[in-house]
């Protein structure tokens, strides 16, 4: 099946010669929820920018539903909405001013606009707000707003670039659902973010990207099984006043009445309810100390950014 | 994009200039007409009447033509450039930038906005000088031609500069150090035949001299200079700065990282 996204051999190098991807190679299926995460600085944004044509690539085909974003550059554009990291709307325009005018980009009538306008701005708890100046929106609001406009002509790809940066929990889980939401009716989601809960919850897959290459492509559930270790956080109904020794367990005392413990592949949690229990130490609840996809996340990055420190040393 | 869909994106972006120039009136239409009233106190009743006669003209009536091309010109540059900017500096480019609108919809766009203040202001302008002189048109075709070509180029001009401009120092240095002294030199409160051969001959290199005299010669029907031959230079230079604008625009230079 034809990819929402193909990317082969994408380079950039900026006038400054730094070189931010170094021909990267990427396909996003149709209808997927993918999430490109990395550092800052690992050429995310660039791979975005590229893609909507804010940046300029410097080598490398891009193709969005089959349209190559050079050759038929008008098609492909219609097919992608972006949402951008930083707020790019004229703050001194009302949210349905800067909707209707996007949607005259795309060479969309103005009724149409209108209607779409108000079906989206509802969706997104902005309708209300419609005729204020933009500039007196939340951060939240803003970054719905931004998300409305980039779906005032409906494209089937929808990129966005940390959308839930700065939102807070609430407003970031009601984001999630309507992304959700949207994806189940076809629309092929790409998203970016530093917060890898949201991506573990959401995407089906990832590509990590660092320091301008792909360093890991694959499934969620496939990358998730790659995790060898996991830290939990064990509340126990005693206080403690030391900490319990498990053999083949390494356990930190982190409270009185808290306890972490790494379990590697393998070991089993059974196994030490029951030893606990049997030092009268009661479970009454747990949870893994970070992000299952965080730990991965973090040991993949530090991996390279320790082998390219080693790398510099033996030089 | 098929042409009626063009067509949708230009309505849109001139839409959206002309609603950005209404929206902050007391900053883009407010100041033009005071500053012209001005003007026309000061030079055309209390210094004019001083002055008597200007090429055969009472000198209220030499410099209104003037005075008028100037507002056109000065508003022209500056809706673009200022709005154009503005854009890159909020980043709402980006809009249009993402979208499948062609490149010179965009310029088209944009360079019709500052025509359309520059012409709204020159024809308050118009109206308001008819209160301080007299004068008819001599020649309608050549009034309305030269000062849709002036505003055109100006819009043109406005345009390169925002796209060049990486601060908003850099998009008043052009209108005030190029396009003020040009507007001054360029026969709006004197005839070029007061000045020497040396002043005279290089003041036929500045562009508005041309645009003023052939918008003078439509109103009153006296003019220092060729009129076909202002009307060459008016249309050489808008060619000129369309095409390199468009290409600014292409390459992306200053706008696409």
């Amino acid at each position: 099946m034809q990819p929402a996204l193909s990317i082969k051999n994408l380079r950039k190098i900026y006038d400054n010669q730094f070189e931010a991807l170094k021909g990267i190679d990427l396909d996003v299926a149709k209808g997927d929820f993918f999430a490109l995460l990395g550092p800052n600085g690992a050429g995310k944004s660039t791979t975005i920018g590229i893609i909507c044509s804010l940046v300029r690539k410097t080598e490398g085909v891009v193709t969005i539903f089959g349209h190559d974003i050079d050759k038929d550059f008008s098609i492909a554009k219609q097919f992608v909405g972006v949402v951008p990291q930083e707020f790019n709307f004229n703050q001194f325009e009302k949210p349905i001013e800067i909707l209707v005018a996007q949607a005259g980009y795309y060479g969309i009538k103005a009724n149409i606009a209108l209607e779409r306008a108000e079906k989206y701005l509802k969706q997104l708890g902005l309708w209300e707000r419609r005729n204020e100046i933009s500039r007196t929106l939340s951060g939240g609001m803003k970054r719905r707003l931004m998300i409305a406009r980039a779906l005032i002509h409906e494209p089937q790809l929808l990129v966005l670039d940390e959308p839930t940066a700065g939102v807070d929990i609430e407003l970031r889980r009601s984001m999630w659902e309507f992304l959700k939401e949207i994806n189940d009716q076809g629309t092929t989601i790409i998203l970016t973010t530093h917060y890898l809960e949201e991506a573990e919850s959401l995407c089906r897959n990832i590509a990590i990207i660092d320091h301008g290459s792909i360093v890991k492509n694959t499934s969620m559930k496939t990358l998730l099984k790659q995790l060898d270790r996991e830290t939990f956080i064990l509340d126990v109904r005693e206080e403690l006043t030391e900490c319990p020794i498990l053999e083949g367990y390494l356990l930190t005392l982190v409270d009185g009445h808290s306890i972490e413990v790494d379990v590697t592949k393998g070991q089993s949690m059974n196994e030490i309810f029951i030893e606990l229990s049997l030092q009268n130490i009661h479970v009454i609840s747990m949870r893994n100390k970070a992000n299952r996809l965080e730990e991965l996340f973090f040991d993949m990055v530090e991996k390279n950014l320790i082998d390219a420190a080693g790398g510099q040393a033996d030089e | 994009m098929n042409s009626n869909q063009k067509w949708i994106a230009f309505d849109t972006i001139l839409r959206r200039e002309i609603r950005r120039f209404l929206r902050i009136w007391p900053q883009t239409l407010l100041p033009p007409i005071i500053t012209i009233v001005l003007y026309f106190v000061i030079f055309g009743q209390l210094i004019g009447s001083r002055i008597g006669t200007m090429s055969g003209l009472p000198y209220i009536q030499f410099v209104a033509p003037g005075l008028i091309m100037m507002s056109v010109i000065t508003n022209s540059y500056s809706n673009v450039v200022s709005s154009f900017f503005g854009s890159k500096f909020q980043r709402n480019i980006e809009e249009l930038l993402v979208s499948p609108t062609p490149n010179w919809i965009i310029l088209l766009g944009y360079v019709a906005g500052g025509m359309s203040r520059g012409l709204g202001v020159g024809f308050i302008v118009t109206l308001l000088s008819l209160y301080f002189a007299d004068f008819s048109i001599h020649s309608l075709p050549v009034t309305i031609a030269i000062v849709l070509m002036t505003s055109l180029m100006f819009s043109l001009a406005g345009l390169i500069n925002a796209i060049f401009a990486a601060n908003f120092d850099d998009i008043s240095i052009i209108p005030t150090f190029v396009l003020t002294p040009l507007t001054y030199l360029g026969g709006v409160f004197y005839s070029i035949d007061l000045l020497s051969e040396f002043w005279r001959n290089l003041s036929m290199i500045n562009p508005v001299l041309y645009m003023v005299n052939a918008f003078r010669y439509g109103i009153a029907g006296i003019t220092d200079i060729n009129i076909v031959w202002a009307f060459s230079m008016v249309g050489l230079f808008s060619v000129l700065l369309f095409f390199l604008a468009l290409r600014l625009l292409e390459t992306g230079s200053r706008l696409r990282s």
